[in-house]
């Protein structure tokens, strides 16, 4: 399963790079961006250089093909299309989570990952796993499958919405029991990374567009309002603007 | 081997606000000074720099800023007889990492403490009798007034540039701010920020129940100011990324923009960055320090020799230090004897969030520190024998770090994903505001640090322990904030509120962030049986060590630890040019 990944994973993002800086020649001579690191290593003119994706045409770094449809069913229900604003697919949120999977985050490259380990100790004491998150996510979409195979006679992509949200409310209820990994801790990741890519800065691959912002009125990286802070009462007038210099 | 890098007067372990103060003070002597940072350098440029701070994943969510618990944690358990298990990831409080420490990443709320809160378990005996504090509980006096004080918080308000407007000048009460505080030798350096929309709105309704509204002293510039050291700050914009974040325009107080500018031009001071302490060294005979061991940037030992040592790490790594160096007795829950360790305290907190559908907030307008406060529930306005619990608390109206991921708070009842989610979203973001209660936590008999029995760093230090839990004073003390809290929201008449106070059945909960403003374990006072260091902040027991820092709190405030940190700094700093220096040994006999 992991050599499989990482072969998958070598070959989507060869395929990637040239695909990057391909476009980075075509676009680069347009954009005006001063060359700036966020401390993730991101490079801010990369970024700028290159447009958001869209999600049809992405490869998945982390996530097999499998796993990936998944995902793309779970954000839907997570933040669906339905109603005003957008969904966590228009926004890209699965390419975020992709993206955090081969960070830091994904990794828990900033957590005391030492044993022992006490996971039956009260969740008051936070996050007591010996899993990385990267490792909760390929263990629950695996459980997650499977249970639906067994269950529903379907992988978890191909059911129905109202399946999908009663096998999601199940999991973040911890109803249901998996041998190597906790499907509450698996879904309070899988919701807490779709919020944080809806709502994140683009530079980190989703809320395309900045389109979650505009939805709700959040002005982004303006981060200057001297001159507002004395209009009580009045919705800001100025629409979102990102860290490579986008404006909505 | 460790190499032995030649003797400097004075080693400083950490770089954030104490050392860079204590920095100034005694390269004025004209001492050699060297501070050792475990972190990495960071300044305004080019660290802080716009764009990239307005950025809440990597900063707010991601804490790019702060200790890595991977490197760094501690052990937490509820009880004496309980297994402690790590604190893995952060939650509950964050502390700092490089240079500035969590002075480059706090809001800025900068407070003295009423005088009364100094000498807490005198005041309580005098007034209400000795009867009333519970048995567990083990308050104690600083062992330092605040009169003789006041010209310390004097000077850090004036070399941090706070912005606020005096309640009491030399003992005559002023129109506009808190008539509860101690008295002010001279006004803020600067004036009150600029008012947000919940600003005026929680003043008008405190008026109108006969409250006493004032603004948040604030570490934020509201106007352009050069301090006593020529250091430079900006007049606030108002941006939004405050708490977690570098400030981006050097309006917030911080080592960095308030003195580290002049101290790094003196010849006689040094820093190293990436060297972490191990420990400080002692003499044979155990009562002096001969300086302290570290590891630099390539992870080589280094012996660094020095005549002074000077503690000035986050408070618990203080204690942490203190406890694998021998300095000191460590304390011992079950007999009550030894002292270091022990009165670790936290912050009782509690708040209502309101909901104004046709209100526009813009919460994402903000500084760290603009807001409306009250202290009509301090710890000195309180009658403890009546109320039934030992404490106070002050009530803030703050509109700071408006971000989406992490400030999206939802009307009761509503779901945490799917379309009603989104919609809940969209009918809230931007129409909230909050009512805080900021109080006071006792310390008691079995909250306190120690070292872990199983876990240990990349050093393989053992991690410390902490042992902690809320208990009932501290509750009814919180529970009685509620209500006050609860009849304030009501007459602000929103169209939805929800009040979020401790109970009597809650437990300490690592998870949500609640505060940095963990204290005690290294407590100052007047007695070696039951202090770690005297009123200088000189360790009893190693008379050329002194730990600064909110680890010296006996027991917390009601308010944020900062202007006492700073407060205290130059204290013990006026104490060692005067008195340690000219003729070096306890400054206190025991």
């Amino acid at each position: 399963m992991l050599c499989f990944t990482w072969t998958v994973k070598e070959i989507t993002m060869s395929a990637k790079l040239e695909n990057a800086s391909r476009r980075g020649f075509i676009k680069g001579s347009l954009m005006m961006i001063p060359a700036v690191t966020v401390g993730s290593g991101v490079s801010l003119t990369a970024a700028a250089a290159e447009p958001p994706p869209d999600l049809a045409d992405y490869q998945p770094t982390f996530f097999d093909a499998d796993e990936w449809q998944f995902l793309l069913a779970a954000c839907d229900r997570l933040i669906p299309a339905d109603g005003e604003g957008p969904g966590a697919l228009e926004t890209n949120v699965p390419i975020f989570i992709d993206g955090q999977m081969e960070g830091k985050f994904g990794h828990a490259a900033d957590w005391y990952m030492k044993g022992p380990f006490h996971e039956d100790v009260s969740p008051l004491f936070g996050y007591q796993s010996p899993l990385t998150p990267r490792e909760v996510y390929r263990k629950g979409i695996a459980a997650t499958r499977q249970y639906c195979q067994t269950h529903h006679g379907k992988d978890f992509a191909g059911l129905d919405a109202d399946t999908q949200i009663q096998v999601l409310t199940q999991l973040e209820k911890g109803a249901i029991e998996f041998d190597d990994v906790s499907s509450d801790q698996f879904f309070a990741f899988l919701l807490q990374n779709t919020k944080e890519g809806y709502f994140a800065d683009p530079i980190h691959g989703g809320n395309k567009h900045m389109a979650a912002w505009k939805f709700i009125g959040f002005p982004g990286a303006r981060a200057s309002y001297l001159e507002w802070v004395d209009q009580h009462d009045k919705a800001y007038p100025l629409g979102p603007v990102s860290l490579n210099g986008e404006r909505g | 081997m460790a190499k032995t890098n030649p003797h400097v007067d004075v080693v400083m372990i950490g770089l954030g606000w104490t050392s860079s103060i204590m920095g100034m003070e005694l390269t004025d002597e004209g001492l050699n000074v060297l501070a050792l940072e475990r972190g990495p350098d960071q300044d305004t440029v080019p660290d802080f720099a716009y764009p990239k701070m307005a950025d809440e994943l990597t900063y707010g969510v991601r804490y790019q800023l702060m200790q890595r618990p991977a490197k760094s944690t501690l052990t937490v358990r509820h009880g004496v007889r309980d297994t402690a298990v790590p604190y893995r990831s952060l939650g509950s409080f964050l502390p700092g990492n490089g240079v500035g420490g969590a002075g480059t990443h706090w809001n800025g709320h900068t407070w003295r403490p009423q005088p009364n809160e100094l000498r807490l378990k005198s005041y309580v005996e005098e007034n209400f009798g000795a009867d009333i504090i519970p048995e567990e509980m083990t308050i104690q006096d600083y062992g330092v007034s605040y009169d003789e004080l006041e010209p310390h918080f004097d000077r850090f308000e004036k070399v941090a540039g706070i912005a606020g407007k005096a309640g009491n000048l030399n003992g005559e009460i002023q129109e506009g701010g808190n008539p509860f505080e101690g008295w002010r030798s001279s006004e803020y350096p600067l004036p009150p920020m600029k008012r947000t929309l919940n600003d005026t709105m929680f003043e008008e309704v405190a008026k109108s129940q006969g409250l006493n509204p004032f603004p948040l002293p604030a570490a934020n510039a509201s106007e352009a100011y050069t301090n006593p050291y020529g250091m430079q700050l900006a007049p606030c914009n108002y941006c939004g990324f405050c708490e977690r974040y570098g400030c981006l325009n050097y309006s917030k107080s911080s080592p960095q923009t308030c003195v580290l500018g002049a101290l790094k031009q003196r010849d006689n001071f040094a820093y190293r960055a990436n060297c972490e302490v191990m420990k400080v060294n002692l003499a044979s005979d155990g009562k002096t320090a001969t300086g302290v061991t570290y590891i630099d940037e390539n992870g080589d030992e280094v012996i660094q020799p020095a005549d002074l040592v000077i503690m000035g790490a986050y408070s618990l790594h203080n204690v942490h230090l203190l406890l694998l160096s021998g300095i000191g007795k460590p304390y011992d829950p079950i007999s009550g004897e030894g002292v270091v360790g022990k009165n670790y305290a936290y912050q009782m907190n509690g708040g209502s969030t309101l909901y104004f559908k046709d209100k526009q907030f813009n919460p994402f307008i903000g500084a760290g520190a603009n807001g409306e406060t009250l202290n009509d529930f301090g710890v000195e306005q309180i009658d403890f024998a009546e109320a039934g619990f030992i404490g106070g608390s002050y009530f803030n109206a703050a509109m700071t770090n408006g971000q989406p991921i992490r400030n999206m708070p939802l009307p009761k009842g509503a779901p945490s994903w799917g379309a009603e989610w989104k919609q809940a979203v969209q009918e809230t973001y931007g129409h909230t505001m909050t009512i805080g209660s900021h109080g006071s936590n006792m310390a008691y008999r079995d909250c306190y640090l120690d070292l872990d029995p199983t876990y240990t760093d990349d050093h393989g230090r053992p991690l410390m322990r902490m042992t902690f839990n809320w208990k009932d004073n501290d509750v009814r003390m919180t529970q009685f904030m509620k209500q006050k809290i609860d009849t304030l929201s009501k007459a602000l008449r929103p169209d939805d509120y929800k009040l979020s106070f401790k109970d009597f059945d809650s437990r300490y909960d690592v998870r949500p962030y609640q505060t940095t403003h963990n204290v005690g374990g290294a407590i100052m006072g007047t007695d070696p049986k039951s202090s770690v260091l005297n009123r200088y902040l000189q360790s009893w027991d190693v008379h050329n060590v002194f730990v600064m820092g909110a680890s010296a709190f006996p027991q917390n405030l009601q308010y944020n630890p900062t202007g006492l940190v700073g407060g205290l700094t130059y204290w013990a700093a006026k104490a060692i040019r005067e008195q340690y220096l000219p003729n070096p040994g306890p400054l206190v006999q025991a």
